[in-house]
């Protein structure tokens, strides 16, 4: 299909809305609508933080899953304790695919999973006397731990158990960090709280401890998970740029790197959403200055590059073109190579975080469009960064529901999907090439010069896979004939 | 005869656990097979029958063997006075954990462990005073407690309490078959005590089942771990005990109670003097502005 009119578009969206009983009618109508550059704030045009609807199929998360999944998880040389049940932590377990170097289980614990598995009698008896138990026995066992994050799940914030206090006495015996962090999964509408609940316990309990000197260079990389080999990738070129990264937050992330932030002289935030809290905090409370940037695809990298340069001295700016120099030629023979191949194709992504709006300028380098995009768990800001990045009458969705992507994609017809394990089968099976947008399908890393090398290659491997042409049985006949014989 | 099931419910202290242990001793004494189930974590709810101290609770003996699964029914019910089956559910020290969940636990455990056998009379749940969550109303959801008994008396408290029970009955009332059985007025001697709960119980669209009256018998009793039936069956307090079993025995009233609105409570209190008519124009003024007025007038 060629692109759709802001009518076509939003004579879709009447169509998809009205299978739906009044009142849900009305409330998913404001979630939806046809991209207008024009607009100035998204408010006007998309609600967004807002209550899912029961009976639709929502992609979302749970606050416990923002924290523990999201922000805290991520630092390598702590030990997450999911404090309640089993399955919060088992069933996400070493999920997101957050790389790290470290040796497991001695000296970083990221793939593994920590939790005082409540039976009937915690739920009842409460459950702080295990805590404490288990901070004791992870001590033991663990000894090169550098602290303790203690993620609630539902049930603790039902029971009233009291991990502040055991957190307390617990830092205080072991003289390094736990922090209790009452992230409830019924807390708030998506994961979106949990990031915001994460970076406040963050605020409160690893921001005293700088002994750091500072340096005139000195960065931290905010809001990068590290998901495949991301914050290195982003790491690299900042390095060559002759700047120091202090800290990476919180893919590949330590104790020590947090605790040093406070001496760095700027912030680099990639993943605003779960992280701007912090950074803005730190604006507050340390003055240093914080700046949004989008390491995916040469096009964005290098408006990055320089806009990061800037807050720099000249020797830095120098740098920073002979970086874009050096990577120009080698990010041609990319665009060179697969361009070709997937001109003029069209992608549809609904994911969370900043890549709804980050990962089109990388599409658009190879010739792509996105013609739809949606975040599970953005707010307003979010939709204010995306208006200006996406096609006009474009499709934006929010909080997207199972049946709503389903219509869309079927109408739209885009020739890719970018969303998540939820989502990959379902529309694989309609004969749609699907990437995994959340943990890059098990590939990666996408930021980065480094990055865009495997974005390219797996872009070209997923919507030209000859697999696709093969999903008719050659025994059954042909839509066309199809017609022909109902017609007959 | 069919199994009956009740609830006993009412503020914290009116009685519940002394009256529900003297009324099951009663009807076991004429012969009834009676269980009584604890749901309240002070787990004082059968030792009056079983001459102890406290009766080891479901959960207590679950978080020893690790899980519920682990334990067998005759690990947790103990018989006594009158072969009076007892049962604590059991539950946390105050301020930490869910009592709530302790006692749904514990009755799923019965249930399923087949504690309610066949040829049992009566079951009664003996439950915490206030409802405060969805644990402590597990005895009268579906297929739980179908007639509930307020212990009530002549204080204000108690009949604010009963009154809020009434709300909690109507709402499981509409959805499964929990009735109000009657209200038992455990008496604290206060003035015309019985006619304010009959009238009470009249607005509830119940009854007030039977008037049971203070007597040092019961503390007597009490400090030898014993129901007033068993310690004293002559005396003129077991009486009053028996003649509550029958009139339990015999009900017939069972209803939606129609719980009265904060005014029309507040009117039948003032109409028997023990609440003063408000004086509006006090409200909120602090005793140097009072003062201030009076010297002014
Ligand atoms: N009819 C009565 N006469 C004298 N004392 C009573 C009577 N009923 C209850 N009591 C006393 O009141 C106290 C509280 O009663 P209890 O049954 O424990 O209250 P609840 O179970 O409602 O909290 C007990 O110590 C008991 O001896
Ligand atoms: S919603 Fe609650 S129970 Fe579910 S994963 Fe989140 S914390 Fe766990
Ligand atoms: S109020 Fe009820 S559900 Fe909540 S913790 Fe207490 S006993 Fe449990
Ligand atoms: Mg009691």
């Amino acid at each position: 299909m060629a692109t759709m009119t802001r009518e076509e578009t939003e004579a879709l969206i009447q169509e998809v809305l009205e299978v739906y009983p009044e009142g849900a009618r009305a409330e998913r109508a404001k979630h939806l609508t046809a991209n207008d550059q024009d607009v100035d704030k998204s408010s006007k045009c998309v609600t967004s933080n807002r209550k899912s609807l029961p009976g639709t199929m929502t992609i979302r998360g749970c606050a416990y899953a923002g924290s523990k999944g999201v922000v805290w998880g991520p630092i390598k040389d702590m030990i997450h304790i999911s404090h309640g049940p089993v399955g919060c932590g088992q069933y996400s377990r070493a999920g997101r695919r957050n790389y790290y170097v470290g040796t497991t289980g001695v000296n970083t614990f990221g793939t593994m999973n920590f939790t005082s598995d409540f039976q009937e009698k915690d739920i009842v008896f409460g459950g702080d006397k295990k805590l404490t138990k288990l901070i004791e026995e992870v001590e033991t066992l663990f000894p090169l731990n550098k602290g303790i994050s203690v993620q609630s799940e539902c049930p603790i914030g039902l029971i009233g158990d009291d991990i502040e206090a055991v957190s307390k006495k617990a830092a205080a015996t072991l003289n390094k960090p736990v922090v209790p962090v009452r992230c409830e999964g019924f807390r708030g509408v998506s994961q979106s709280l949990g990031h915001h609940i994460a970076n406040d316990a963050i605020r409160d309990h690893m921001l005293d401890k700088n002994t750091r000197e500072g340096s005139p260079y000195d960065v931290a990389i905010i809001g990068d998970y590290n998901i495949g080999g991301d914050a290195w990738a982003t790491r690299t070129i900042l390095e060559e740029m002759g700047l120091n990264v202090v800290a990476q937050w919180s893919g590949d992330g330590t104790v020590e790197e947090m605790q040093n932030t406070p001496s760095v002289k700027l912030n680099l935030l990639h993943c605003y959403r779960s992280m701007n809290y912090i950074s803005r905090h730190m604006e507050e409370k340390f003055g240093i200055p914080w700046m949004e940037y989008n390491f995916f695809g040469p096009t964005k990298i290098e408006e990055s590059i320089r806009k990061i340069a800037a807050h720099f001295d000249e020797t830095v700016q120098a740098n920073a073109e002979k970086v874009i120099d050096k990577y120009k030629p080698l990010m041609q023979a990319i665009i060179d190579k697969y361009k070709p191949r997937l001109e003029g194709k069209k992608v549809m992504l609904y994911v969370g975080g900043l890549r709804p709006r980050h990962v089109i300028g990388a599409y658009e380098d190879l010739g792509m469009e996105v013609v739809g995009t949606g975040y599970e768990f953005g707010h307003n800001d979010d939709y204010d960064r995306t208006i200006k990045e996406m096609g006009n009458a474009t499709l934006i969705y929010d909080d997207v529901t199972g049946y709503e992507f389903e219509e869309f994609v079927k109408k739209v017809k885009p020739d890719m999907i970018g969303s998540g394990i939820k989502e990959k089968y379902i529309f694989q099976k309609m004969g749609i090439p699907f990437r995994q947008m959340h943990s890059w399908d098990y590939s990666g890393p996408y930021h980065g010069y480094d990055g865009f090398a495997i974005f390219a290659r797996d872009m070209d491997m997923t919507l030209n896979n000859p697999c696709w042409g093969k999903l008719k049985a050659p025994w059954k006949p042909s839509e066309e004939s199809d017609a022909e014989s109902a017609a007959a | 005869m069919a199994l009956r099931q009740c609830a006993i419910y009412g503020k914290g202290g009116i009685g519940k656990s002394t009256t529900t242990q003297n009324l099951v001793a009663a009807l076991a004494e004429a012969g009834k097979k009676v269980m009584i189930v604890g749901c309240d974590p002070k787990a004082d709810s059968t030792r009056l029958i079983l001459h102890s101290k406290a009766q080891t609770t479901v959960m207590h003996l679950a978080a020893e063997a690790g899980s519920v699964e682990d334990l067998e029914l005759e690990d947790v019910l103990s018989v006594g006075y009158g072969d009076v089956k007892c049962v604590e559910s059991g539950g946390p020290e105050p301020g930490v954990g869910c009592a709530g969940r302790g006692v749904i636990t514990a009755i799923n455990f019965l249930e399923e462990e087949g504690a309610y056998d066949e040829d049992l009379d009566f079951v009664f749940y003996d439950v915490l005073g206030d409802v405060v969550c969805g644990g402590f109303a597990m005895p009268i959801r579906e297929n739980k407690a179908q007639e509930i008994y307020i212990v009530v008396s002549g204080e204000m408290m108690a009949m604010f309490a009963a009154n809020n029970i009434a709300k909690g009955i109507v709402k499981y009332a509409s959805s499964g078959g929990v009735r109000l059985a009657g209200l038992i007025c455990n008496s604290r001697n206060t003035a015309r005590e019985d006619e304010l709960i009959e009238e009470l119980a009249r607005q509830l669209g119940t009854q007030m089942i039977h008037f049971v009256p203070r007597d040092n018998e019961v503390q007597r009793a009490e400090i030898r771990r014993m129901t007033v039936i068993e310690y004293n069956s002559k005396a003129k307090q077991a009486d009053e005990y028996r003649a509550l079993a029958q009139k339990v025995v015999d009900n017939k009233l069972f209803v939606v109670p129609t719980p009265l609105t904060m005014d029309a409570l507040e009117e039948v209190m003032m109409s028997f003097g023990i609440l003063e008519e408000e004086d509006e124009s006090i409200v909120g003024k602090t005793a140097e502005e009072l003062a201030a007025e009076a010297a002014t007038a």
